[in-house]
C-alpha cells in the first residue's frame, strides 16, 4: 500500500518550471533515494511535500487523502517530518532541549506549568539508544560531532510515530565514519516501518540503503526503478542525461 | 583522520559535573571578582563596609539590575533594546504626573484619593505605558522585520521626547494625600535591605525560573540560538521576538516607579543614558549580544560588579569624571571576554 502518491506535480517560479509533471509512490517502510544533478528540483519536492512551498499543479495523496499543507506543521501533524540539510538545530541548547523543541513536556496547570526535564531526558535518551546512537541527552548540541547532530535531528522525528521522514542531504559534510553512523540511523528507522525518503548526491548511499530509485533531471522524472535492477552506472547516465530515460 | 579523532575526544568526555558547569559560566567569575574587590575594599576603606554604604550600593544597583533583567530577555534572542533609559524616564514622568493631582481634573482625584487608590492606579498605568512601548518597539521588529538597533534607538529618541511633551519640563514632587505609602513602595526597606533590593531578588529568581524551567524560556533561546530552527518546529518566532521587548518596557517602567518613589520627584531627564548601564550590566552578566546565552543571576551580578566598582573608586578618591570611560571599557572588555571563551571552545 503505498503511503505517499505524487501525481504530476508541477512548480514554477515565475517563467522557471522547477518540476514538470513529477509522479511516483512510497510505499510503506519503503526507502526511496532522490537522486539528481543540482537544480535538478528535488529539494523543491521535498519541500512541495514538507508543507513549506505550495504546488502549482497536481496531487499530493497522503494515506489515500489528497492534502494541502499550509505550513511545515501541518505536514508535521499528519506524520511526514523532515531532517533538513542544515539540520535545524539550535547550537546553544541540549540534545534533549533540541529533540522536543517546540513540543516540550510539561507538568502542572496553567499558568504554573513548568518543563518536565527528568521525562524528557528519559526519554530522549531512549530515542538515541533506539537509534543506537552514542549522544548524551545532556550535551550541548554545539560540542557534537556531524553524527551526532544527525542523530539528534533524527530521533526528533521519532517522537511523534511519523509514516514519512524526508531526509535532504544527511551525509553531506561529515566524514566518512560518520556516514556509516547515519546510514545506520536510516536503516532504523526502516526497521521501525518508516517510510523515508532520502535526497544524496552520493551514490553509495543511495545504493547501501534503499529499495527504489527514483531521478530527476531538469524538473523531470527520468527513472523510477528498484535499486536491484539498477547500477550505479545506470544512475550516474541519467543524473548526467548519457542515458535518457528508462 | 582528524574528524574521527575529533569524534573520538568527543565521545570520551563525560558529562560536565556541577563545577565544572559552574566555571564555564561567565557570571561566576565575575561573582569571583565582585567578592575580590569587597574583600580588598574591606581592609582598604573602612568606609566601603559600613552598613549605610552597603545599603546604598545595593539599593543603587537594583535599579539598573531589574532593567538588566528585562534586557536579559532581549539580548538572548539577540536583540537589543537602546530605549529602556527613555522607556524609564516617560513611564517615570507618566506616573508623576497622575500623582500629582494638581494637573487632574478634580473628579478623578476625588473618586481615587480614597484609601491611596490613586497611588496603585499611577503605578499601573505606569506599568502598562512600559509595555505598550515596548509592544510598539516588538512589533516593527518581529513583524515589519526592522532591525532592533534601528527601531529601539528611534524609540529612544522618541519616548526621551513624549517625557518632555508628557511633563511640559516640569517636575513632579506633589504625590497626593497618600505620598508616603508612594515613598514607602520605592524608598522604604526591609531587614536592611532596600525594597529595591528585594525586588530585584525576586524577579531575578521568577524570570530566571521562567527561562530554565518554561517552554516560553525555552523558546527564546531557541529564537537567540537559530531562528529558522524555531520557526520550523512549530514556534511562533514573531510573537516570542515581540514578547522580549515587551518584557523589557516592563522591566524599565518598574525601575522608574521604584526610583520616583526612592527620589520623591520626577523629570522628564530620569533613565538619561542609562540604557549603556543596563547594557553593560547584562553583558558583564555573561549575555551574548550574538544570542542564545544569558541568564538573570548574569543580570544581577553584573548590576552589582558595576556599581561596586563605581563606589570604590569614588571612595578611592578618583574624580566622577573618569566613569564613562570605565563603563566603556567594561563593556568593550565583556565583549572581548566572550570572544575569547568562544574561541577557546
Amino acid at each position: 500500500m503505498s503511503i505517499l502518491s505524487l501525481n504530476n506535480i508541477e512548480k514554477n517560479f515565475g517563467a522557471i518550471q522547477a518540476l514538470i509533471g513529477v509522479s511516483f509512490d512510497i510505499k510503506e517502510a519503503e526507502t526511496v533515494g532522490l537522486m539528481g544533478d543540482n537544480g535538478a528540483g528535488k529539494s523543491t519536492l521535498l519541500k512541495i511535500i514538507a508543507g513549506n512551498f505550495k504546488p502549482s499543479g497536481g496531487e499530493i495523496k497522503f494515506e489515500n487523502n489528497t492534502v494541502a499543507f499550509e505550513k511545515p506543521i501541518d505536514a508535521r501533524k499528519s506524520g511526514i517530518e523532515v531532517v533538513y540539510q542544515d539540520l535545524a538545530l539550535c547550537n546553544h541548547l541540549t540534545a534533549a532541549s533540541n529533540v522536543f523543541l517546540g513540543r516540550e513536556i510539561q507538568k502542572g496547570i496553567w499558568p504554573f506549568k513548568y518543563l518536565d526535564y527528568p521525562a524528557m531526558f528519559k526519554k530522549s535518551s531512549e530515542l538515541f539508544e533506539e537509534l543506537k546512537s552514542e549522544t548524551r541527552p545532556k550535551d550541548l548540541v554545539m560540542q557534537m560531532s556531524g553524527g551526532q547532530r544527525q542523530a539528534v535531528a533524527i530521533a526528533r522525528t521519532r517522537l511523534t510515530n511519523p509514516k514519512l521522514v524526508l531526509m535532504d542531504e544527511p551525509t553531506a559534510a561529515i566524514s566518512v565514519r560518520q556516514v556509516a553512523e547515519v546510514l545506520d540511523l536510516i536503516k532504523r528507522l526502516k526497521d521501525q516501518g518508516i517510510a523515508v525518503m532520502l535526497i544524496s548526491h552520493r551514490m553509495p548511499d543511495i545504493f547501501e540503503v534503499c529499495d527504489k530509485l527514483v531521478v530527476l533531471r531538469r524538473g523531470e522524472k527520468v527513472c523510477e526503478k528498484n535499486i536491484k535492477d539498477s547500477s550505479t552506472e545506470e544512475a550516474t547516465g541519467l543524473i548526467t542525461g548519457a542515458i535518457d530515460r528508462v | 583522520m582528524s574528524s574521527v579523532k575529533f569524534n573520538q575526544e568527543i565521545i570520551s568526555k563525560t558529562e560536565k559535573n556541577l563545577f565544572q558547569k559552574l566555571v564555564s559560566e561567565q557570571s561566576f567569575w565575575v561573582t569571583i571578582a565582585l567578592f575580590g574587590i569587597c574583600f580588598i575594599m574591606f581592609f582598604v576603606e573602612d568606609a566601603f563596609s559600613s552598613k549605610d554604604n552597603l545599603f546604598n550600593i545595593t539599593r543603587n544597583f537594583s535599579f539598573i539590575g531589574i532593567m538588566a533583567i528585562g534586557m536579559t530577555f532581549v539580548i538572548i534572542t539577540a536583540g537589543i533594546d537602546l530605549s529602556v533609559g527613555s522607556i524609564m524616564g516617560v513611564t517615570g514622568v507618566i506616573c508623576g504626573l497622575l500623582l500629582d493631582a494638581q494637573f487632574l481634573p478634580e473628579w478623578y482625584s476625588k473618586a481615587s484619593y480614597f484609601e491611596g487608590v490613586y497611588v496603585w492606579v499611577s503605578i499601573i498605568l505606569a506599568l502598562l505605558a512600559g509595555i505598550l512601548i515596548g509592544a510598539v518597539n516588538g512589533y516593527l521588529i518581529a513583524y515589519l522585520k526592522l532591525s532592533p538597533f534601528v527601531v529601539t534607538l528611534g524609540m529612544m529618541a522618541a519616548a526621551r521626547s513624549l517625557a518632555l511633551v508628557v511633563s511640559n519640563n516640569k517636575m513632579f514632587y506633589e504625590f497626593g494625600p497618600k505620598d508616603e505609602m508612594f515613598y514607602e513602595i520605592g524608598g522604604g526597606s526591609m531587614l536592611g535591605l532596600a525594597n529595591a533590593t528585594w525586588l530585584l531578588i525576586f524577579l531575578t529568581i521568577v524570570m530566571g525560573l521562567v527561562l530554565k524551567y518554561t517552554s516560553y524560556g525555552k523558546h527564546v533561546f531557541a529564537v537567540g540560538s537559530n531562528k529558522k530552527a524555531a520557526e520550523l518546529s512549530g514556534i511562533n518566532i514573531r510573537w516570542i521576538e515581540m514578547s522580549v521587548y515587551m518584557i523589557s518596557g516592563l522591566f524599565a517602567a518598574i525601575s522608574a516607579v521604584m526610583i520616583v518613589g526612592w527620589m520623591g520627584s520626577v523629570t522628564n531627564a530620569l533613565g538619561y543614558t542609562y540604557e549603556l548601564r543596563v547594557i553593560a550590566a547584562t553583558v558583564i552578566g555573561g549575555a551574548n549580544l550574538m544570542g542564545g546565552v544569558g541568564g538573570t543571576f548574569g543580570a544581577f551580578i553584573g548590576a552589582a560588579l558595576m556599581e561596586t566598582i563605581r563606589n570604590s573608586l569614588l571612595m578611592a578618591g578618583i574624580d566622577p569624571y573618569w566613569q564613562g570611560t570605565f563603563l566603556g571599557l567594561f563593556i568593550v572588555g565583556a565583549v572581548w571576554l566572550e570572544k575569547v571563551k568562544n574561541k577557546k571552545n
